[in-house]
C-alpha cells in the first residue's frame, strides 16, 4: 500500500504537468500550426515528442540542481533560498510583461522546436515552480517508497537522487504530454484554431500566481524546517 | 496592458478575419500642403452607414510638431500576436504608430478609451532613431510577432542605403536596425512577410535625397530608382535572394503576400516603364525552393494633347497609370489597382495568382479624365491612391493624393483632398457609395487604416 503522503508529491508533479501541457504558449498550438501548415496530422504528432524533450530538459535542469544542491546546504536554506528565488522570478515576469524574444521561425525541424520548447519553458519558470515538491521529494526518503517494497534501495546517494529526479521528471513530462497531445489532436481535428480567440485566457496571469504559490509554499515549509 | 482574453480584433487565420463585423471608424492621415504652420493629423472618419455622421470627420489628433509630412502608419499589435513561435495574445490593439516621410518624427497615438479622440502619447524623436538605428524618413509600420517593424527611406544625410528597424511592442523605444546582412540591397521602401515561410520581402524607391524634391527625371531616364524585390530570412535578418524586374521598370512600391500562410506568392506593383509609360504588377512566387518573379498584369499609358499634361509629361503626349498602390482583399480572392494619373480603380480577381482577370473598374479624378462622383460632379483631380480593403472585403476606401512633391509635378493646380468608398459585390464588381465622398478641402489625404484591423495590416501564422 502507498501512504497517501507519499503520492501527492507525485500528483503534485503530474497536475503541473497537465497546467503546463494545457498552455498554448508551451507548445501545442505550434504543434497544431505545424500541422496545419502541411496540411496533415502527422506533423501535429511528430511535432509532439521534440516539444516534450525539451520541456523535460528545462525541468530537468532544474531537478538537477535542486538535486546537487540538497547533498550540500541544509533542507531549510534550500527551500528558503527557493522561495526567494520563485518570488524573485515571479516579481521579474510581472515586470517584463511576460515578454520573450522570438527564439524560431515557423518552418522549425525537431532540433529547432526541442531548442524553443526548453527555451520557452526555461523563461516561463516552468522547472521553478516544481522547486518545492522536488526539494520534498529529495528531501524525504518516503518519495522512494512509491516502489511498492516499503523500503528505498539505495546504491548511494547521488545515484539514488538522480533516479528520483529523472523519475519526477518523468511523471511531470508524461502528464505534461499527454494533456498537449491530446489538447493539440483535438484542436486540429475536431475544434479548429478559431477556439483561440475565445478560449485563450490569460494563463500568464494564472501562471505568475501560480510561480508566486510555489514560493511562498517553499518559504514556508522553509521556515517550517528551520 | 494585458487582457484576460486575447484582443477580439485577432484572429488566427484569414478565414476567420473574414468574419469580422464591419469596421465602425476608420482613421485617415491628413496632410497640409500649405506650409502655414498648421500641423498634419489623424482623421476619424465615421464609417458606420447607420449614423447620422456616416462619412464625416468626427474626431481628430493633429502632430504636436510642424514641418513634416504623414504619410504611412500602422497599428502596434495585430492578429501576428497570436502565432505560436512567440505568441503575446493578450497586448491590445490600441495604438497607432505614425512615421513621419520628412521630419521623421514617429508619434505613437493611444485611440483608447475613446477611438474617437485619439491622444498622443509619445513622440519619437528624430534624433533617437537617427542614434540607434541611422535611419531616417520611416515609412511602412508592420505589427511583428516579435516587435513593431517599420521601414525608412535612408540614413540621415538622405543616402542609402534604406531599411528597417523595430521598436519595442511596450515601451515603443527603437531597437536598432534590423538586417544583419544587406548584401548590396541600397534602395528601400515597403515590406511585408510570408510567415508561414519565415520570409520578408522588401522592394525599392529611391533614396530621401532621390525622391524629395519630386521625381528626378535624369535619375528616371537612367533607369535608377528601384527595380528590384529582395528576399530575406526573416528569422536570421539575412538577404537571401533579389529579384530584379530589369531597370526599364522604374519604382517597385507595394508589396502585398497571400494572406494565407500556406501559400507561398505575392504582388508587387511597378510604377512606370521606360518604354512606354505602362504600370506592371508582378507576381513572385516560390518554385523549388528559391523565389521567381514575372509580370502578370500591365496597365498602357493612354494618349492625350500636350495641353492637357502637366510640364513633366508633355514630351509624352501620353497620360501614364502611375499604379502606385495595390491591395489584396483578406481571402486573397481580389487585387485592387490605384491607377493615380489616368484616374481610375481596378478590380482584379487573382484567384489565380498568374492569370488575374479584369472584373471591375470605376473613374475618379486623373490628370486629365478629371472624372466626378455620384456625390460630386466633375473635374475632381488627384486619383485614386491609398486603398484599403475591409476585412471581409464588402468595403474599398481610397484617397487621392501620393507624396506632396510628386503631386506637385503631376497635379501642378494643386490638389483637392478626397476620400471615397466602394461596395464590392463578393463575386466581383464594384460601385461607388453615393453617400460616402469626404472632402478634404485644401488639405490632402493618404493612407487609411480601418478600426480593428483591415487587408494591409493583419497577418496571420494560421491558414
Amino acid at each position: 500500500m502507498v501512504d497517501p503522503g507519499d503520492i501527492w508529491p507525485w500528483l503534485s508533479l503530474a497536475l503541473l504537468g497537465a497546467f503546463h501541457g494545457l498552455n498554448p504558449a508551451m507548445g501545442w498550438l505550434f504543434a497544431v500550426a505545424l500541422g496545419l501548415q502541411e496540411r496533415r496530422l502527422r506533423a501535429v504528432v511528430a511535432a509532439l515528442l521534440p516539444i516534450a524533450i525539451g520541456h523535460a530538459a528545462s525541468i530537468g535542469l532544474v531537478a538537477v540542481a535542486v538535486g546537487m544542491l540538497q547533498l550540500v546546504v541544509s533542507r531549510a536554506a534550500l527551500l528558503l533560498a527557493g522561495g526567494v528565488v520563485l518570488l524573485a522570478f515571479a516579481a521579474y515576469k510581472v515586470a517584463t510583461r511576460f515578454r520573450h524574444r522570438r527564439w524560431v521561425g515557423m518552418r522549425v525541424g525537431p532540433r529547432q522546436l526541442a531548442l524553443w520548447s526548453f527555451l520557452m519553458a526555461t523563461a516561463h519558470g516552468a522547472g521553478l515552480m516544481l522547486v518545492p515538491v522536488l526539494v520534498h521529494l529529495f528531501g524525504d526518503d518516503a518519495g522512494l517508497t512509491i516502489s511498492g517494497t516499503g523500503h528505498a534501495s539505495h546504491t548511494g546517494v547521488i545515484g539514488g537522487s538522480l533516479e528520483l529526479g529523472m523519475t519526477a521528471v518523468a511523471v511531470h513530462t508524461a502528464a505534461m504530454f499527454l494533456v498537449m497531445g491530446l489538447i493539440a489532436v483535438t484542436v486540429y481535428q475536431v475544434i479548429g484554431v478559431e477556439v483561440l480567440r475565445r478560449a485563450w485566457i490569460n494563463l500568464d496571469l494564472i501562471w505568475v500566481s501560480a510561480l508566486a504559490l510555489a514560493g511562498l509554499v517553499t518559504l514556508g515549509l522553509g521556515l517550517l524546517a528551520l | 496592458m494585458a487582457t484576460w482574453r486575447p484582443d477580439p480584433t485577432f484572429y488566427p487565420s484569414p478565414r476567420s478575419a473574414m468574419k469580422a463585423p464591419p469596421e465602425e471608424l476608420a482613421f485617415v492621415v491628413r496632410i497640409n500642403p500649405n506650409g502655414d504652420g498648421r500641423p498634419d493629423a489623424i482623421c476619424v472618419v465615421d464609417v458606420n452607414p447607420r449614423s447620422s455622421s456616416y462619412g464625416k470627420v468626427v474626431g481628430e489628433v493633429e502632430m504636436p510638431y510642424t514641418g513634416g509630412e504623414l504619410h504611412h502608419f500602422g497599428w502596434n499589435a495585430c492578429s501576428s500576436m497570436l502565432c505560436p513561435n512567440a505568441p503575446h495574445p493578450h497586448v491590445e490593439r490600441r495604438y497607432l504608430v505614425v512615421p513621419d516621410i520628412r521630419s521623421s518624427h514617429i508619434t505613437i497615438i493611444d485611440t483608447k478609451p475613446d477611438p474617437t479622440q485619439p491622444k498622443v502619447a509619445k513622440v519619437i524623436e528624430p534624433e533617437e532613431l537617427f542614434e540607434r538605428a541611422y535611419y531616417a524618413r520611416p515609412h511602412t509600420v508592420h505589427c511583428g510577432p516579435d516587435g513593431i517593424y517599420i521601414s525608412a527611406l535612408g540614413t540621415p544625410e538622405g543616402d542609402g542605403p534604406g531599411g528597417i528597424f523595430i521598436l519595442d511592442h511596450d515601451s515603443f523605444d527603437v531597437l536598432g536596425r534590423w538586417e544583419i546582412d544587406r548584401g548590396d540591397q541600397y534602395l528601400h521602401y515597403d515590406f511585408w512577410w510570408h510567415l508561414g515561410y519565415d520570409t520578408m520581402i522588401t522592394s525599392e524607391w529611391g533614396t530621401p535625397k532621390m525622391v524629395e524634391n519630386g521625381v528626378q527625371g535624369e535619375a528616371l531616364l537612367a533607369g535608377q530608382y528601384g527595380h528590384r524585390i529582395h528576399l530575406w530570412d526573416l528569422h536570421r535578418r539575412r538577404r537571401l535572394q533579389a529579384l530584379d524586374l530589369g531597370s526599364e521598370h522604374q519604382m517597385v512600391l507595394e508589396l502585398r503576400p497571400a494572406h494565407d500562410p500556406t501559400k507561398a506568392y505575392g504582388f508587387v506593383n511597378s510604377v512606370v516603364s521606360l518604354k512606354d509609360l505602362s504600370s506592371a504588377i508582378w507576381l513572385w512566387h516560390r518554385q523549388n525552393g528559391s523565389w521567381a518573379i514575372q509580370k502578370v498584369i500591365e496597365i498602357p499609358a493612354e494618349p492625350a494633347e500636350e495641353e492637357q499634361l502637366p510640364d513633366i509629361l508633355k514630351p509624352f503626349k501620353a497620360v501614364p497609370p502611375l499604379v502606385t498602390d495595390i491591395d489584396l482583399s483578406v481571402d486573397d480572392r481580389f487585387l485592387y489597382v490605384s491607377c493615380w494619373g489616368t484616374g481610375e480603380l481596378r478590380q482584379y480577381d487573382v484567384s489565380d495568382p498568374f492569370n488575374p482577370r479584369l472584373t471591375s473598374s470605376v473613374q475618379i479624378g486623373g490628370i486629365v479624365r478629371r472624372a466626378g462622383h455620384p456625390a460630386h460632379p466633375a473635374p475632381l483631380n488627384g486619383g485614386p491612391q491609398m486603398v484599403e480593403v475591409s476585412r471581409d472585403g464588402r468595403r474599398v476606401y481610397f484617397t487621392n493624393s501620393l507624396y506632396l512633391p510628386w503631386d506637385a509635378q503631376f497635379y501642378p493646380d494643386g490638389i483637392r483632398g478626397w476620400m471615397v468608398k466602394l461596395d464590392v459585390d463578393p463575386e466581383g464588381g464594384m460601385a461607388f457609395d453615393p453617400n460616402f465622398f469626404l472632402d478634404f478641402g485644401d488639405q490632402r489625404a493618404h493612407q487609411v487604416r480601418l478600426q480593428g484591423g483591415d487587408a494591409s495590416t493583419d497577418s496571420y501564422c494560421f491558414p
